[in-house]
């Protein structure tokens, strides 16, 4: 048989591919499953039916056609999110400012849309308008702290939850103050958009367009970082750095590039947050997505494409809280217990990789 | 501005940095002694959360404020456990782990707090120091809470046993080299799930005093995100625990500013204020990177400052 790895070496390389290809879904899978026994235990410990509970999960999340969209309209900041740390983590970045990006890109749209709106600009218009703000605020954010890094040796994790928090800051300076609709008298907003310049749901169903936007995105940015020359020389930076730089990769702007199509994405999650959910800035835009986007893409290894069938997951968990409320008399909150415990093994089953003897390259084994 | 106004600006401004410096002296504290030990953990917003639910549960059901208080440290303590013990594992990404334990940790909170929401807990009782002032608004601003001077010791105590305590030297050698520490036979994992476990005690207290003091209520909106400032405090303080306080009273006056600037009657504009300490942090941090006078205070194994 050795002959066979000598004569074709990819022979090899491809069972050696196949092997890390299954690793990358049994240890996921394994995690997942760890993580529904720890769950069912804590289910049982207070008296309550782990079976019915996962059946609930189920019908909340996919068991109708009305709640798998739910499930899709809840996973789609989550996969723009989820982006927004997978691309600077291929370059070595560990940018956890994807929330104040988001933030941001929403209010930039919410602010421009106002005057537009009042001079009752054409619909197409304003809402190309507010996608182009929306997507270059969240870029600039998110690419000072990748500029920082190059240029001062910042670190990019810090620096950029800093900028997250300046950026909520930003946003509540404006909504509370300038830009305020003197109408929202309890929870200071900017001008509502308006139904007529709200983004509809796609034909047939009631799921926002920023769905299938998150869905484009996740496959061109698959496809940008597996076979473009872009990709290539980030994977090459995010693996050595100092290599990177000894064969003459621009490291400087491959991470200022990375950083701002983290915060584009990011922004233009807060486009969508604006344009299809509330219709206007205010605190509900900090909800958190920035963060659950980070472990959306550990779970998905920081690949774009996996990236959505793990926000799809995560969504559904969440469409489920209510039901799960109403029949099994447990606080909403069930879902959220949940989805730390499996964010907690997932992570802790990051553990394993290289280290499950199954999954390893075998060696030809007859080396005299 | 008149001279009075300001007056009332500047004690509504110390009143409100001792009241809500609290929270943040404990959960930077606590932070600190972690990343001392070479980890970083992001968690503490859990702790903090949970402490806050298990101080007032406690609280209520025992009628005693203090054992809530002691409750909500046992609490940080399971999860910086848990975060200490997770991280030990190769591997294993310890920035997601604490944004994990986060979720774990305020999930739990929210879970277990539902009943708690309603109920009225005893709450910690504060001090009246001011009675010496004829100016109510300034004696109402003296009226500490106890917590607040148990920070101040804790921050003493823990500068006190990094400079001159065997523990203290062992802490910090195994954040400054793993190897060393190796060298002398110390585990480093051990220390740091110890230290990550003893920072979430500290943070967990610092969520009792957030539903027995101020505000002095449970509920899930009670943390506005203090123990994710925690990381930025301590850069702030330079991993110095006394310089935690100087961090922690100058990030509660920001947060202060905007209601004592209500109280004479300008109302816009002092979110930008809100923003400050982030600002000024992120310029300490350009300020010192690269530099190596402040490289020497930095843990040498913490992962966001190599």
């Amino acid at each position: 048989m050795a002959d066979v790895a000598t004569v074709f070496p990819s022979a090899g390389l491809a069972s050696a591919r196949l092997r890390s290809t299954a690793e990358s879904i049994a240890v996921p899978a394994g995690a997942l499953i760890a993580s529904a026994i720890l769950f069912s235990l804590f289910l049982l410990g207070l008296g309550k039916n782990p079976v019915e509970f996962f059946e609930l999960v189920w019908r909340g999340g996919f068991g109708s056609s009305f709640s798998f969209q739910n499930s899709l309209q809840r996973a789609t900041p989550l996969i723009l999110t989820g982006l927004a740390f997978a691309i600077p983590a291929t370059i070595g970045l560990t940018m956890i400012g994807a929330e104040g990006a988001l933030v941001l890109g929403a209010f930039a749209a919410a602010g421009i849309a106002i005057p537009l709106v009042t001079a009752g600009a054409p619909v197409a218009l304003t809402l190309v308008i507010m996608v182009v703000f929306a997507i270059a605020a969240g870029a600039f954010w998110s690419a000072i702290a990748g500029w920082l890094r190059h240029a001062r040796g910042v670190n990019e994790t810090i620096s950029s939850l800093l900028l997250t928090y300046i950026a909520i800051a930003i946003m509540s300076f404006f909504v509370e103050g300038l830009l305020r609709d003197p109408a929202s008298s309890n929870k200071p907003s900017t001008l509502p958009i308006g139904k007529d310049y709200m983004i509809g749901a796609i034909p047939g169903t009631d799921v926002h367009w920023g769905f299938v936007a998150g869905l484009v995105l996740a496959v061109v940015l698959q496809v940008v970082m597996s076979r473009s020359t872009f990709g290539f020389a980030a994977r090459v930076t995010g693996g050595n750095p100092r290599a990177a730089r000894a064969q003459g990769l621009p490291v400087g702007r491959l991470v200022v590039a990375c950083a701002a199509i983290a915060g584009a994405c990011a922004g233009l999650a807060g486009f969508y947050e604006v344009a299809a959910i509330h219709g206007q800035a205010n605190a509900s835009l900090v909800a958190g997505y920035g963060f659950t986007g980070i472990l959306v893409s550990f779970l998905a290894r920081h690949n774009p494409l996996m990236i959505v069938p793990v926000a799809i997951a995560f969504g559904a968990i969440e469409a489920s809280g209510g039901l799960i409320q109403r029949r099994m008399d447990m606080p909403d909150a069930t879902a959220l217990v949940l989805q730390g415990i499996i964010f907690v093994v997932l992570l802790t089953s990051e553990t394993l990789y290289g280290r499950l003897k199954l999954f390893q390259p075998t060696t030809t084994g007859d080396r005299k | 501005m008149t001279a009075d106004q300001l007056a009332t600006i500047l004690i509504a401004m110390l009143g409100g940095a001792i009241r809500v410096s609290t929270p943040f002296m404990f959960v930077a504290l606590g932070e600190t002694l972690t990343e001392k030990s070479g980890r970083i953990n992001l968690g503490l917003e859990g702790n903090l959360v949970l402490g806050a639910m298990v101080g007032y549960a406690v609280s209520f059901e025992a009628g005693s404020p203090w054992l809530g208080v002691l409750a909500a440290g046992v609490s940080g303590v399971f999860l910086g456990l848990m975060h200490g013990a997770i991280c030990s594992l190769p591997r294993v990404n310890d920035i997601a782990v604490g944004l994990a334990m986060m979720s774990f940790g305020t999930g739990l909170a929210f879970f277990f707090g539902k009943p708690y929401i309603q109920p009225s807990a005893p709450r910690l009782e504060s001090v009246p120091l001011g009675g010496w002032s004829d100016s109510p608004a300034l004696a109402q601003a003296l009226t500490i809470n106890p917590l607040f001077f148990v920070g101040i010791l804790s921050a003493f105590l823990m500068w006190w046993a990094f400079a001159n305590t065997r523990i203290g030297l062992i802490v910090r050698m195994t954040g400054d080299s793993e190897p060393s520490a190796r060298a002398m036979g110390v585990n480093p994992n051990l220390v740091r799930v110890l230290s990550t476990g003893l920072g979430g005690f500290l943070a967990g207290v610092g969520g009792a005093f957030l539903s027995l003091s101020y505000p002095g209520s449970w509920n899930e909106g009670l943390s506005s995100g203090q123990g994710l400032m925690a990381v930025a405090l301590v850069i702030f303080a330079r991993w110095n625990p006394l310089r935690c306080i100087v961090a922690a009273l100058l990030f509660g006056a920001a947060g202060a500013i905007g209601p004592s600037l209500q109280s004479v009657g300008i109302s816009q504009g002092y979110y930008f204020f809100n923003a400050a300490p982030y600002i000024l942090t992120l310029f300490v941090m350009i300020a010192s990177a690269r530099s190596s006078a402040s490289a020497r205070e930095a843990p040498g194994e913490l992962s966001i400052v190599k």
